[in-house]
């Protein structure tokens, strides 16, 4: 049962992939009806595992040996448990809900089969990632989604911008990916094992120095993934793929990888004190730096993506922190999910009663255009913002509370973050739905077709519903407690001070927002006489600048460096060698004239110097 | 009578092959001369196994016959075929075969 997740879904990429032009009139049925049915069997899963005891809700089908040389003995076998059957639903749930919306998003584009089929392949390889029950097949699962984030980060690759987004994020990911392989192979090499059952038994008899490195090993893997710094820089180009693609994939599924990882990487990261650390240091650099590049964008997706880049490193930072963060981390993660899936779906919607402009200085007043969109947004808005008892509150909340029984500073980055997060957000919304209208007079804003908000009315479900909901119905904590383990944090700050802390930062962040934004006349083009801030946050904090600086341009000195090197070096000594036996040969074979007594005459001549020869030494 | 004059007659008409066969254009002619110079060789060897009291350059010589009407019958066959063709028996003509 648990490998038909992954077959519907790779059954429905392969016919629209196979199948070509013929399936153009009902390709994207077949994908919605394949993701959706996924969803069911998910559904269906876990309504049998609620139903049972604590101890019995992993379920392992072993489909077949997959590799096995010598030593390596790597299956082929799914693991179903607590924590991946929540990714199950998140993916094929939200998944379906984004098959819909595309429906609509995409209906005048003609290669619209071939981006469904693409987002069934995403959904295989995801379903893959979060179901593998060791970190080689989880490896496969992980390059699949990488594939399927290219193939439509690059969708539109007519556009020059998006073929070279596509290229970035499969070249940063790359970087992410060696820190996989190296942990994979340590592993194997330390453990003899690398199902994560193994891995988890034997760790703790390990030396102490390989877990920390299999441990960083796989945070820079997580980093690469889940765009956490020094590895961010791709996803906020990854916007340039059509937005149905940035909500799936780059906000609510692929970029939460790292995340699960780390989850599913625990016996790992519980030995580590250092590893932890490394942790908890890149989420807390990467959810300030988020917010921050995401204070200063314009372009509505890019400002949602540095929000996903912080939003993340909350997760990763709530990772980090051990049993008592695991759980939050992985809560974050799911109310995010529908939350920021919504926010991009609203993103969407705005951007298709605009004429696909997505600059945030060109909307404005659009509340009474676009109702559902606005009420969408606006819910998964105060979601993420934090303010209770939207689905955010209850999981950043948590997070915070855990991140102060850590270390004053790490609570305060959460604290700041949480600031940071309502002011872009609440200049996001007063730039896009209220205030003057700032359009050109040939835009009409007109609200979208029923495929499109029905899914985002139900992910606003999720916005306001989606925290309350896991929290004391679903107990999150005790229900992932028997995978990951948990623990209340020690000392921290208590809730009831906490709380309030936190709610006025968060209203300081927006009020200060609305004051700047709201108030004031948003100008059409931004302004240029900004502070320095503000410029570095426009440019992303300069990351691309330095890694063009550092590694790029070098990186283009020495392959030309070594093309030099190839053509003067290696080729020309093949080449000289060649050269000088042809041009000897040249000369040599002027002797072969045809003449039968020039030959007679080199045989006379020959034989008689060798008779000479011979004379001379007898001699 | 000494067996040296035999190879001093063998020496004479070995250069006397040898220069036929370097300064003559007919292949016939260029073909005596080259069994010249065979039979100068046997000559050679029978007149060693003379001297030495052997039966080596004997059996030699035999084996040279053998060899040398062998190579008559290809020789005088390819000879016969390049005339049909060029209607010429020149060596210097049937200079085709070279870089």
């Amino acid at each position: 049962m648990i490998a038909a997740l992954i077959g519907l879904p790779l059954f429905g990429a392969t016919v629209l992939l196979l199948g070509g032009r013929r399936t153009n009139s009902w390709g994207h049925y077949l994908a919605v009806l394949m993701s959706g049915s996924a969803f069911l069997v998910g559904v269906n899963q876990f309504m049998k595992m609620v139903s049972l005891a604590d101890e019995e809700r992993s379920l392992t089908q072993h489909l077949f040996t997959w590799i096995a040389v010598g030593r390596l003995e790597v299956p082929f076998a799914l693991h179903l448990d607590q924590l991946s059957i929540v990714f199950v639903l998140l993916i094929t749930g939200v998944g379906t809900l984004i098959h819909i919306y595309s429906i609509g998003y995409m209906e005048h584009d003609e290669n619209r089969r071939k981006f469904f089929a693409y987002l069934n392949l995403f959904v295989a390889a995801m379903l893959l990632l979060v179901l593998a029950n060791n970190y080689l097949l989880l490896y496969v699962g992980w390059e699949g989604v990488g594939l399927a984030s290219y193939l439509l980060i690059s969708f539109w690759q007519q556009k020059p911008s998006a073929a070279a987004a596509g290229k970035k994020a499969f070249i940063v990911n790359r970087v992410g990916d060696v820190g996989l392989s190296i942990a994979v192979m340590l592993m194997f090499v330390t453990f003899g094992t690398v199902t994560f059952e193994g891995v988890a038994q034997s760790a703790a008899n390990a030396n102490q120095t390989t877990v920390t490195w299999i441990g960083l090993a796989l945070l820079l893997a997580a980093c690469g993934k889940s765009a956490q710094f020094p590895l961010q820089s791709w996803l906020l180009d990854a916007m340039e793929g059509p937005t149905p693609v940035s909500a799936l994939i780059h906000a609510a599924t692929m970029v939460t990888a790292g995340v699960y990882l780390i989850a599913r990487a625990h016996a790992i990261f519980d030995l580590s004190e250092t590893a932890r650390t490394a942790v908890v240091i890149i989420g807390a650099i990467t959810l300030l730096l988020g917010a921050y590049i995401g204070t200063a964008k314009d372009d509505i997706k890019k400002g949602l993506a540095g929000s996903t880049m912080s939003q993340i490193g909350y997760m990763i930072l709530a990772a980090g922190l051990g049993p008592v963060g695991y759980v939050f981390a992985i809560f974050h993660l799911l109310t995010h999910g529908m939350f920021k899936a919504g926010l991009f779906l609203g993103a969407g919607s705005v951007m298709h009663g605009m004429h696909d402009d997505v600059n945030m200085r060109h909307y404005g007043a659009l509340r009474s255009f676009m109702k559902i969109t606005y009420v969408t947004f606006g819910l998964g808005f105060l979601a993420i913002i934090g303010i209770p008892p939207f689905a955010g509150f209850w999981s950043k909340d948590e997070i915070i509370h855990a991140a102060f029984g850590q270390s004053i500073l790490i609570g305060l980055a959460t604290l700041l973050g949480a600031g940071v997060t309502a002011f872009y957000m609440t200049r996001m919304m007063t730039m896009t739905f209220f205030g003057e209208a700032r359009w050109e007079d040939d835009v009409h804003p007109h609200e979208s077709t029923n495929t499109m908000t029905i899914p985002m009315i139900v992910l606003s479900f999720g916005s306001v519903l989606g925290g309350l909901l896991l929290l004391y119905v679903g107990d999150i904590e005790h229900w992932l407690e028997p995978v990951v383990g948990f623990a209340y944090p020690a000392h921290s700050v208590s809730n009831t001070v906490l709380i309030p802390i936190t709610l006025s930062v968060v209203l300081l962040g927006a009020g200060y927002a609305w004051f700047k934004y709201g108030r004031r006349p948003v100008p059409v083009t931004a302004p240029t006489n900004v502070s320095f801030l503000t410029k570095a946050a426009r440019a992303d904090a300069y990351g691309d600048a330095f890694n063009e600086a550092v590694f790029m341009r070098p990186g283009q000195h020495l392959t030309r460096l070594l093309t030099f090197f190839d053509a003067k070096g290696v080729d020309g000594v093949v080449n000289g060698l060649a050269a000088t036996v042809g041009g000897l040969s040249a000369r040599v074979r002027s002797t072969q004239s045809g003449y039968t007594r020039s030959y007679a005459l080199f045989i006379f001549g020959g034989a008689a110097l060798i008779a000479f020869v011979l004379l001379l030494v007898r001699l | 009578m000494n067996a040296n004059n035999y190879l001093v007659l063998a020496a004479i008409l070995f250069t006397i092959g040898a220069f036929g066969v370097l300064v003559r254009r007919n292949a016939i002619i260029v073909f005596m001369s080259v069994e010249m110079m065979l039979n100068a060789a046997n000559l050679a060897f029978v007149a060693a196994a003379r001297i030495t009291g052997t039966l080596d350059g004997q059996v030699t010589a035999f084996f040279v016959m053998v060899v040398a009407a062998a190579e008559v019958v290809v020789g005088l066959a390819i000879i016969l075929t390049i005339f049909r063709t060029r209607k010429s028996a020149s060596i210097d003509e049937a200079s085709l075969l070279k870089y």
